[in-house]
């Protein structure tokens, strides 16, 4: 195999997006007929590579070969013609058509050039579902009535209908039962004995072990570790190098009084939603910072947003100061003085048309408006004084929020809550985004925010932030607590292997 | 907008803004251009009449004439900037224009003299709005849906009332206001209505906290929600603002052609809903400018004004209303994209 030029090489790839350097001289290598994995924790720029080689996002810099010659990948489509096919997470399926449409979708087979020849259609769709091991699906069901499992074979039969030699797959076992799993990888092993290459993304390191040949580490945008033997590189040493610092994390330092002697600010009395997460109860005290470590789809979020209000529990119930909140009520809990600053910044916090001024000021506008007109000095001044406060650059908070850094977004996003006087401050990945420099500063402000008397419920998929900032730690997995502890109880390897355990191969 | 960090970086997390312009004042020079722009469309307008009709176009009374026009659709667009911002649309603005008219307009209401033609007016307006403000917001209708059928259902009703005949106005204090001697220093009434609810409107939008939840609505409903901000009352109040522009432009219609018809308002909702738009309005929400529609409408109704003056068909028009929707879209995308 190493005779022949590689499949594809990624070499010295660079992206950025306003405000974050996603992608910071990234190689990759494949072969042909490997199981390339490729490790990393979120925000490491596993999504943003994949995105590149799928030809969705254009590199800034960085070349790649594909089959020995240099190809730039335009759009999608150019990276299909040269057979590089996507599965994603977030499946791209079109609901209201059926199993064969979607399969063919974009390469109908055609009579005349224009008439779709269903018939045709089906009987292809059969034959690749049968090598799919699902034979069982009827090309001719609405994707909508699929399961997930079965969705995702579609997908995948979607990608063979083409002349394909590497497929990516984008946590293809994240919503597999375990035994879809193992058909999952009959599967890749099939592909792999003809000589196709698959890209493996996942965060189980069981399945790589199992399927990977060769492995690949993304760390902050840069592959720290390229084509590393699956199999044998010891568990250790991987996970140091997906958690191992290149630049140091550096955390505030906690304060020396009891925080958990106080009573409690934030209570959460057996909150649940069904499906997502179960039964759970904590407290938060003033001055504490509480966080919750898990994966994605571990139900961290969901908590989060449901303490919030902004989901509606099955079951139980949040106080604040003692007090029962509305479930399901947002304005409730923000008048209780709850304040979220959510995962996903941009499309849940930010108004990105509009100046820092109006982001931080739209939780408390009464404060400075009378019969509803706006005293836009005293606005400006509030507003002024509350990213002062944290910091927030530039310092003039006239300039749209959309021209500011991550980690100054993220400011904002908490200067908002700030200017509303809020007590319980719920943080959901409060660096994704922020680049390294920035974080140690956003840290700061959260553990001041916290000595200054505000409860502060922390939600984070790296560990070692969870770690470093918070008093006291839930690890949750697959929407339950598995362990409760104060943080110097705990270090990165336990909580990763409380995080990772129960992966189906372990 | 280049500003990216690259790590490592020193702790502090400074963005370097030596060198670059200050963002906002882009934004500023683009709000502006805009504006401009539009005002240029104008002159040049205003210069073609000028030069292929001297005497007819530059006449008082055909600028008065065409200031009384561009209030009634000019009232309607106010309302609608502000559904349009907050990420909505209303499609049944003519509707209920010729519904408020008409029901307005009938013998019985007649009755109750000016104060009753006026109350009805704005009352069927508001209370159309309020029904298309709980459907939206409290049904979580589509506003496309929710006021496509209330465009149905409205004009079904003003034929029904009507049986398709013209309702003439007989009280003489509301046709009086569309008579010359009610005219203000050479201004009509009518014109002061528009430039009254402009004013409000413009207000409203941009100093009240009403127009800044309308805006943060429009610009991102989850963010807003997730902000505090009762987002469903939101949306209820906006089409009942809109309902209540359509019940005084239906009044400033009845005063201007001195009846009720079935027919009335007519396609009105394109005309709004084009003129916010080139006016600088975002069709997906978030941004909004009361004068740049005020703008649109003008260049609008100066177009038919001088087709008309010119004896040009309204086929013509009609094309011409197209080519300008869809240079004025273009220009700012363009100025959009260069930041």
């Amino acid at each position: 195999m190493a005779s022949e030029p590689p499949l594809l090489t990624m070499s010295g790839i660079t992206k950025s997006f306003p405000g974050v350097r996603a992608l910071d001289g990234v190689d990759l290598d494949v072969q042909a007929g490997e199981v390339h994995c490729l490790l990393g924790q979120n925000g490491a720029g596993k999504s943003t590579l994949i995105k590149v080689l799928a030809g969705a996002h254009q590199p800034d810099t960085g070349t790649i070969h594909w089959r020995g010659e240099a190809v730039t990948l335009r759009s999608p489509i150019a990276a299909m013609r040269l057979g590089i096919a996507t599965i994603y997470q977030e499946l791209d399926l079109v609901e209201h058509l059926s199993v064969a449409e979607n399969v063919h979708l974009g390469h109908e087979p055609t009579a005349a050039g224009f008439v779709v020849r269903g018939k045709a259609a089906r009987a292809s769709t059969a034959r690749l579902l049968k090598r799919l091991g699902h034979p069982e699906i009827d090309p001719a069901r609405l994707v909508g009535e699929l399961s997930a499992a079965q969705q995702q074979i579609v997908s995948m039969a979607r990608a063979l209908s083409h002349d394909v030699r590497l497929i990516v797959m984008d946590e293809p076992s994240a919503a597999l039962d375990p035994d879809e799993v193992d058909n999952l990888f009959r599967i890749v092993g099939d592909l792999t004995a003809d000589g196709v290459a698959v890209v493996y993304i996942s965060h189980r390191l069981e399945e790589i072990r199992r399927i990977g040949d060769r492995v690949t580490v993304l760390k902050d945008g840069r592959a720290v570790a390229g084509g590393l033997p699956a199999k044998t590189t010891p568990t250790r040493e991987v996970v140091a190098l997906m958690t191992g610092r290149n630049v140091e994390y550096v955390f505030p330092e906690r304060p020396t009084r009891d925080v958990t002697a106080g009573k409690p600010l934030l209570e959460v009395r057996g909150l649940a939603r069904e499906g997502e997460f179960e039964p759970l109860d904590l407290t938060v005290r003033p001055g504490e910072i509480v966080g919750l470590a898990g994966l994605v789809g571990s139900g961290r979020s969901e908590i989060l947003e449901t303490v919030y209000g902004a989901r509606k529990p099955t079951a139980g119930q949040v106080l604040v100061d003692g007090q029962a909140l509305r479930p399901g009520s947002v304005r409730a809990a923000v008048r209780a003085g709850l304040g979220l600053a959510p995962e996903e910044r941009k499309a849940q916090a930010l108004l990105m048309l509009e100046s820092v001024t109006r982001n931080v000021s739209v939780s408390s506008m009464s404060r400075f408006s009378r019969g509803g007109w706006i005293d836009r000095t005293a606005e400006l001044r509030a507003a002024r004084a509350a990213t002062r406060e944290l910091s927030l650059r530039p310092d003039n908070p006239s300039v749209p929020v959309r021209t500011l850094s991550g980690g100054n977004q993220q400011k904002a996003v908490l200067a908002r809550w700030l200017l509303r006087g809020c007590r319980v401050l719920l943080l959901d990945e409060p660096t994704r985004g922020v680049d390294v420099g920035a974080r140690a500063e956003l840290y700061a402000v959260v553990r001041r925010l916290a000595d200054e008397g505000l409860a502060v419920l922390l939600v984070s998929s790296e560990v070692p932030e969870v770690l470093g900032l918070a008093d006291r730690v839930l690890v949750l997995r697959e929407g339950r607590v598995v362990h409760t502890a104060p943080t110097r109880e705990l270090d990165e390897h336990r909580v990763l292997d409380l995080v990772m355990e129960g992966s189906p191969a372990s | 907008m280049t500003q990216h960090a690259s790590p490592p970086r020193d702790s502090t997390g400074k963005v370097p803004s030596a060198g670059e312009p200050p963002a906002w004042r882009g934004l500023m020079a683009r709000a502006d251009v805009r504006t401009l722009s539009l005002l240029g469309v104008l002159a040049v307008l205003i210069l073609i009449g000028g030069i292929t009709k001297p005497d007819e176009f530059l006449d008082t009374r055909n600028l008065q004439l065409v200031l009384t026009q561009a209030s009634v659709i000019g009232v309607v667009t106010v309302g609608m900037t502000f559904v349009i911002t907050s990420g909505g649309i209303d499609l049944s603005v003519g509707a209920i224009v010729a519904l408020a008219s008409v029901w307005a307009t009938t013998v019985a209401t007649q009755e109750y003299g000016f104060g009753g033609i006026l109350f009805t007016a704005v009352i069927v307006g508001v209370g159309c709005g309020l029904v298309n403000g709980m459907l939206i917001a409290y049904g979580a209708m589509v506003p496309f849906i929710a006021t496509l059928a209330m465009l149905a259902s409205a004009r079904g009703l003003a034929l029904q009332i009507t049986d398709g005949k013209t309702q003439i106005v007989t009280v003489p204090s509301v046709l009086d206001l569309g008579e010359r001697d009610a005219y203000v220093l050479g201004i009509p009434p009518l014109v002061m209505v528009f430039a009254v609810v402009t004013i409000i409107g413009w207000l409203i939008l941009n100093r009240t906290t009403f127009g800044r939840r309308t805006v943060a609505v429009g610009g991102n409903a989850e963010a807003a929600r997730l902000a505090g901000i009762d987002v469903r009352r939101q949306r209820l109040y906006l089409y009942l603002l809109s309902g209540l522009c359509c019940g005084i432009a239906a009044f400033l219609l009845i005063v201007l052609s001195g009846s009720g018809q079935n027919t009335n308002g007519n396609l009105y909702e394109l005309d709004a809903i084009a003129a916010a738009i080139i006016g600088g309005t975002l069709l997906s929400g978030g941004r909004g400018t009361i004068t740049g529609s005020v703008l649109g409408v003008l260049v609008f109704t100066t177009i038919t004004n001088i087709f008309a003056l010119n004896n040009l068909q309204s086929d013509v028009q009609q094309i011409a209303k197209g080519a300008i929707i869809v240079a004025a879209v273009l220009v700012q995308r363009r100025t959009a994209s260069t930041t």
